[in-house]
């Protein structure tokens, strides 16, 4: 088994790091343990995907393992230590979307213990599965926590009525207490916690009838409130380890584009600036002074001149000619059902005057970037024999096997240290930035701090991909859809970050969130996908890269059919959702609560749109007023949302709302461009984000009772908000919206992408 | 020559220097400067004459040239680079020859150097003084930077036609001073006419881009800026300003109650007027006060007072809700300056006058002052989500929520702005 | 060398005078709660008292602060009526989702509480809306300010 080293808890004042963390030892039950013995239960959790190395033997969920041997790599793991402190060692990172809160929430309530009694501690990386990302968390985690939740108990109870001699059956926990019923006799957790250690793991411990649930399925406050509220919490941004110098870093602006040519000495004169560092790429520089302050006005000096490189020429219109030029000619063929070409062929052939069968629309999404709240930033401390690294990472396990090639040391002497991330958005996916500390670091003794400006984290960003759509469809008299081909133009995401993904056919099958995978059915249907890389960009993943992008084109295309056939957009979904119940049940409610046909004040407009992605169902309602053709005003949504069972309510409530704004502010400005090679926006001035006052006054989401497992809650706000806002929009000018910034001069009159 | 300097470096005047001690108490960000030598006071007379500021390229060397001036009709021109480098610079010129260059506007092989190059008000500094400036240049690092070709359209391209510009409107000479005058309105009309050559931007300009001296100082438009009037008229120019203002402005670009130097104007403060002595800046309010009155229309701008507080601003309109979001982090919904004092724009010029040229300016454009407390930035707002709309939105709600003016194709200003701004 | 006094303690502190009070704060105090989020005084992030006025450390310089007395969020007095039905109001409505925003959201917050003990939305709003979150948490941050006032009520 793979062994955590002794751990800060992430409250823990960071000025309270040693320089030197010490180095992980060879596995040790006991480390994990601390000094007081006590209980350890390990479990697995499952990677989303693509978290696995090449070949690794992967774990089944919900192993469970007392003193773990052998291949069995777990991840998480219960601690109740004889003085009865209870700790949760988790593998994912807390990134806000309350996944801690909702991990205590499944192992407490098999355990029979308080939120208030748990510690969280963050999981280091090994077992190949700390992948944070595509709203899979809870999906991932449902199972393995409660099972090792209620393997613990059994455990302890057990334990416990050893020690009583009485039955198991007579013993219950609660408050982490062990209670013997009959007699009212109780014991604390740690008082058996070493005698459970003793015990068998039960493989498959009886689970809780969810009718009896106390925590599960009610609202719970998140455990980082409090934290994040006193300003207690560690981010990486508050690393501060003894001893430790901070670096801010520019790199080429222009994507492949080399160092030229700087003012070192300039810097070097700067007070406080210690080193000037290039990269061995000789593709960024890193200056290091004893604040950050120092060190920015030691990058000023600088004056750095680059070679821009084969790049040089890329811009935004460059960008999108290769890929409205990928609508034309070749595709892999991703998904078909029928022969929906010839469906289509036919029916553009019987046109009559009056009646056209077909319908096409092309759609048009940009370059995005991230910008979470708290600018990248890693620190690192190299030595000659190990390393330490402190950073916001959703992906902790990849952060250590770069920092151990990089270094050359073996990966137990290398403890990526994970802390709160200021905001992820899949931007945490991506570690490039603790390669490129690492490779700072290791040209200087001291731990080193690199601390990227917003300039840089919004120049430097690995983007949103942009992406051409185009949709035809067969449609009966009626105006429904009697087949449907769908060309996606854009690069496959995967393809770099997790190659091995790539279907054989070069296809990425994250592109079928909401294109493919939807409420609806078609009777012939033809996905097709043209693979262009962007140029002279990086592109990755962001909050919902798939998702986002399909729900926006396909959501677009039914309101433009619905419109089409002279339908009421709610009337006319209703009608394809026959064979889907969760779908039409969110849908009616929506429109119920919404008041969807009720008369609206003037210059008001509705839009809907309906989804199925990642696990769960939602349909939205938006209230627009447009008092001029450049002018939103969004003053109210509706969500109702089916996501199986519900863990922590307002956690999903909150996570929609966060979502649906983050996602506004995409749909709206979040647009990245290109000129000469460069990112052209720079910091908030220039790159524009939502702001209080132009939410929704109201924004009401609504929960499904269902028992089916949970789906995913992160992106599905996000996903929504395009779609539902460029409909809304739709339906106040009379005009589509098929272009993101959905304001943008490229949203043309008419109607018509201008690309 | 250092003459005037050290004069009045002696006790006797310094009684008549209280005021400006006083001033110098009161702004700790102001530099004293007391050159004993001819480096140094070359130092302080290039400061003076603010020629770092049109000798350097954006972001490039000091005095490495490149810096380049688009006169609309005209073309572009490049400032040379006056590093001693001895072939890209001015190293291989003798005293003389840069003399002349300075004073008369004439190169060494009789090349007439453009009017954008402040000759005629740099002959109001002696031959010895503008020596000492070359004394200086010549302790800089030489830079092997290339002045770009400049791109002038005929018939600007034939430096011959400078002769018959220059009789028009030629070098003036060194002012002997005026005995009726105090030694102080003497040194401050030195400093205006001549190093400061503040006219060129401020004093409007004649159709053969002469300047208007029966408008001396009575604003311009520089660079699609307003270099507003600065005559003692008191609704369009200088005359409600205090002395004191008026002094701590000149020393560091700011002044309560007049808002922040921008665009060029910030050029100058951060580059020349801030190493200005306390006393110089006092001698430049004593000769700018004496100006004549002159009234100008665009100047003009009645200022009111807005509610304070965060919560004061009304989200009613889109201007206000854009103000609220991306300007009253600095400025407050008042004006009054959140966190430092640079911020305070209350009573500035630009939130109203000209039908907001300047402020749009400052929105495209944004702009930067160097102080002793680092640059004071205000950033631009072109892009990323804001429209031409959104920010001619801001300039109208700024200019109806600070003063009584009524904007007017804010949008078209806007989008000017932008076109001007483009490299 | 600047001196200044932070959360009721004058430090002198030995940087230039350009230095933002933001990186002595966080780099030369070890005062972490103030975040750094944009740096051109954009985002809020870095919000703290000068003086019981919100104000964005990253873009003050220590040398322009002078006898000006700054508080931050370590600093609050736990007994401070504000300041404790503003972070109560965080906690019990569940305002923070990365949290990264978040101190300098609830300084501005309190800053207008104190300020306009009952805001309407729209006076929320004209001050809140200089602080972002990417997260998106507005709503519940309006709905907590409303919570605060009701509970000083
Ligand atoms: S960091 Fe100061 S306002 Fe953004
Ligand atoms: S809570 Fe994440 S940025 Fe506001």
């Amino acid at each position: 088994m793979t062994t955590p080293t002794p751990r800060q808890p992430l409250h823990q004042s960071p000025r309270q790091l040693p320089g030197r963390t010490p180095l992980q030892s060879p596995a040790s039950r006991r480390q994990l343990m601390g000094a007081g013995g006590g209980l350890l239960l390990a479990t697995f959790w499952p990677a989303p995907r693509g978290g696995r190395a090449q070949g690794e033997p992967r774990p089944e969920p919900g192993m469970l393992a007392g003193p773990a041997r052998g291949v069995f790599a777990p991840n998480a793991y219960i601690r109740i230590a004889t003085d009865n402190r209870i700790t949760l060692i988790l593998p994912n990172v807390e990134m806000g979307q309350g996944i801690y809160t909702a991990s205590v929430m499944l192992i407490a309530e098999e355990l029979g213990i308080d939120m208030a009694q748990v510690d969280i501690e963050a999981a280091p990386p090994g077992a190949g599965a700390e992948i944070t990302g595509g709203s899979t968390s809870v999906m991932t985690e449902w199972l393995p926590l409660r099972q090792a939740g209620a393997a613990a108990r059994s455990m302890l109870v057990q334990a416990a009525a050893t020690r009583w001699r009485t039955r198991a059956e007579d013993c219950t926990t609660r408050s982490a207490m062990l209670i013997h019923v009959p007699t009212g006799r109780t014991l604390p957790f740690g008082a058996v916690a070493a005698q459970a250690a003793t015990l068998p793991v039960p493989q498959k411990p009886a689970l809780k009838d969810p009718a009896t649930y106390t925590l599960l399925g009610h609202s719970q406050h998140r455990m980082d409130s409090a934290l994040k509220v006193e300003g207690r919490a560690v981010f990486g941004m508050d690393i501060q380890v003894e001893g430790q110098k901070t670096g801010t870093v520019a790199a080429c602006p222009v994507e492949g584009g080399t160092l030229a040519d700087m003012n070192r000495a300039a810097a070097l004169a700067v007070r406080g600036v210690r080193a000037v560092l290039v990269n061995p790429s000789n593709t960024a520089v890193c200056v290091v002074a004893d604040h950050y302050w120092a060190a920015h006005k030691g990058l000023r000096a600088l004056r750095l001149q680059w070679h821009p490189g084969p790049n040089a020429h890329v811009n935004t219109q460059t960008l999108y000619e290769q890929l409205h030029e990928g609508l034309h000619g070749p595709a892999i063929v991703a998904s078909a059902k029928g022969d929906a070409s010839a469906i289509i062929a036919h029916a553009s052939a019987t046109h009559t005057a009056t009646h056209t069968a077909t319908h096409t629309a092309t759609y048009q999404q940009p370059l995005l970037a991230h910008a979470p709240m708290e600018p990248i930033n890693c620190t690192a401390h190299v030595r000659p024999d190990g390393c330490d690294v402190w950073t916001g990472t959703q992906v902790a396990d990849r952060a250590q096997a770069t920092a151990a090639e990089l270094t050359g040391l073996p990966k137990d002497r290398v403890a990526v240290h994970c802390q709160y991330i200021g905001g992820g958005f899949g931007r945490r996916l991506e570690h490039e930035y603790v390669t490129q500390c690492v490779e700072f670091a290791r040209q200087v003794p001291y731990p080193l701090k690199i601390i990227w400006s917003r300039e840089e984290d919004l120049t430097r960003d690995r983007y949103r991909p942009a992406y051409v759509d185009q949709m035809t469809a067969a449609l009966d008299d009626r105006g429904f859809i009697t087949a449907l081909t769908h060309r996606i133009v854009g690069p496959a995401v995967v393809a770099r970050w997790d190659p091995p993904e790539l279907t054989k056919d070069g296809y990425d099958e994250d592109l079928s969130v909401a294109t493919l995978v939807t409420p609806y059915t078609y009777p012939a249907y033809r996905l097709e996908f043209a693979r262009r890389e962007a140029p002279g960009i990086v592109t990755a993943w962001w909050r919902g890269v798939g998702g986002t992008r399909g729900l926006f084109v396909v959501e677009g295309f039914i309101d433009e059919l619905a419109h089409r056939a002279g339908a009421d957009p709610v009337a006319y979904r209703r009608a394809m959702l026959a064979q889907n119940p969760r779908a039409l049940a969110v849908l009616d409610k929506a429109a119920q609560a919404a008041g969807w046909g009720t008369p609206l004040p003037p210059g008001r407009a509705r839009g809907v749109a309906v989804q199925f992605a990642f696990g769960s169902y939602m349909a939205s309602i938006a209230e627009v007023e447009m008092p001029e053709p450049d002018a939103v005003m969004i003053h109210r949504v509706t969500a109702v949302v089916d996501c199986g069972r519900v863990l922590n309510p307002d956690q999903v409530v909150s996570q929609i709302e966060g979502g649906l704004i983050f996602g506004f502010s995409a749909a709206l400005y979040n647009e990245i461009t290109l000129e000469g090679g460069r990112v052209q926006q720079n910091n908030f001035n220039t790159w524009r984000v939502m702001r209080m006052n132009e939410t929704p006054r109201k924004i009401d989401v609504l929960l499904m009772p269902s028992t089916e497992d949970p789906g995913g809650i992160g992106e599905v706000g996000t996903a929504a908000a395009a779609p539902v806002l460029a409909n809304a929009m739709a339906a106040a000018q009379g005009r589509r919206y098929r272009t993101l910034p959905l304001l943008s001069a490229r949203n043309g009159a008419n109607g018509t992408e201008q690309g | 020559m250092g003459k005037t300097l050290r004069t009045r470096a002696t006790p006797g005047l310094a009684g008549s220097l209280l005021g400006g001690m006083a001033l110098f108490v009161a702004f700790p960000h102001a530099h004293a400067a007391a050159p004993a030598t001819n480096v140094e006071n070359g130092r302080y007379l290039a400061r003076a004459a603010d020629c770092e500021v049109c000798h350097t390229a954006e972001g490039g060397t000091p005095y490495a040239g490149g810096r380049a001036f688009s006169l609309p009709g005209v073309g572009v021109m490049y400032a040379p680079n006056i590093t001693p480098d001895k072939t890209a610079g001015i190293g291989a010129w003798t005293d003389q020859q840069f003399v002349d260059a300075v004073r008369k506007g004439v190169s060494p092989g009789w090349k007439h150097l453009y009017p954008a190059m402040p000759y005629p008000a740099y002959a109001r500094m002696s031959v010895a003084q503008v020596r000492d400036i070359r004394a200086y240049l010549a302790t800089l690092a030489p830079s092997p930077q290339k002045t770009p070709e400049n791109a002038l359209r005929f018939p600007f391209s034939v430096r011959g036609l400078m002769v018959f510009w220059n009789l028009l409107n030629g070098p003036a000479a060194t002012y002997a001073d005026d005995p009726g005058k105090p030694a102080e309105w003497n040194r401050g009309r030195y400093l205006v006419e001549g190093p400061g050559h503040c006219g060129d931007c401020h004093t409007p300009r004649t159709a053969t881009f002469g300047l208007d001296n029966s408008h001396a100082l009575g604003g311009n438009v520089v660079n699609g800026w307003r270099a507003y009037n600065l005559t003692s008229d008191r609704q369009s120019g200088l005359g409600a300003w205090s002395d004191e203002d008026l002094a701590r402005y000149l020393a560091t670009g700011h002044a309560d109650g007049h808002g922040t130097a921008a665009g060029d104007m910030a050029d100058v403060v951060g580059h020349s007027l801030r190493y200005l002595s306390v006393q110089d800046i006092h001698a430049m309010v004593v000769y700018l006060r004496g100006l004549p009155p002159y009234r100008t229309a665009a100047d003009m701008v009645e200022h009111t007072t807005p509610p304070a507080g965060d919560a004061a601003l009304p989200q009613t309109t889109r201007g206000a809700r854009l103000y609220a979001a991306t300007c009253a982090g600095c400025h407050m919904p008042d004006g009054a300056g959140r966190q430092s004092s640079f911020g305070t724009i209350t009573g500035a010029r630009s939130l109203g006058a000209d039908n907001g040229r300047n402020l749009v300016r400052i929105l495209v454009q944004g702009s930067g002052m160097q102080t002793t407390t680092g640059v004071q930035v205000m950033p631009h707002f072109v892009g990323g989500g804001l429209s031409a709309r959104d920010l001619a939105d801001i300039a109208s709600f700024v200019m109806t929520h600070f003063t009584t003016a009524t904007p007017q194709d804010m949008e078209q200003r806007v989008r000017n702005a932008q076109q001007a701004a483009k490299p | 060398m600047p001196s200044l006094n932070i959360n009721g303690q004058d430090h002198l502190v030995d940087v230039d005078p350009d230095t933002p009070l933001l990186w002595v704060l966080r780099d030369v105090l070890g005062l972490n709660a103030t975040k750094f989020g944009c740096g051109i005084a954009q985002c809020g992030a870095c919000t703290v008292h000068m003086d019981g006025r919100a104000v964005r450390a990253c873009n003050l310089p220590v040398g322009l602060i002078g006898a000006g007395r700054i508080s931050t969020l370590e600093g609050l007095d736990p007994a401070d009526p504000v300041a404790k039905a503003v972070q109560a109001a965080w906690v019990a409505l569940d305002v923070v989702q990365c949290g990264y925003c978040q101190p300098g959201q609830v300084m501005a917050a309190i800053a207008l509480l104190r300020a306009v003990p009952h805001p309407t939305d729209e006076q929320i709003d004209s001050a809140m809306s200089a602080n972002l979150c990417r997260c998106g948490t507005y709503m519940r941050i309006r709905a907590a300010i409303h919570h605060a006032a009701g509970a000083l009520a």
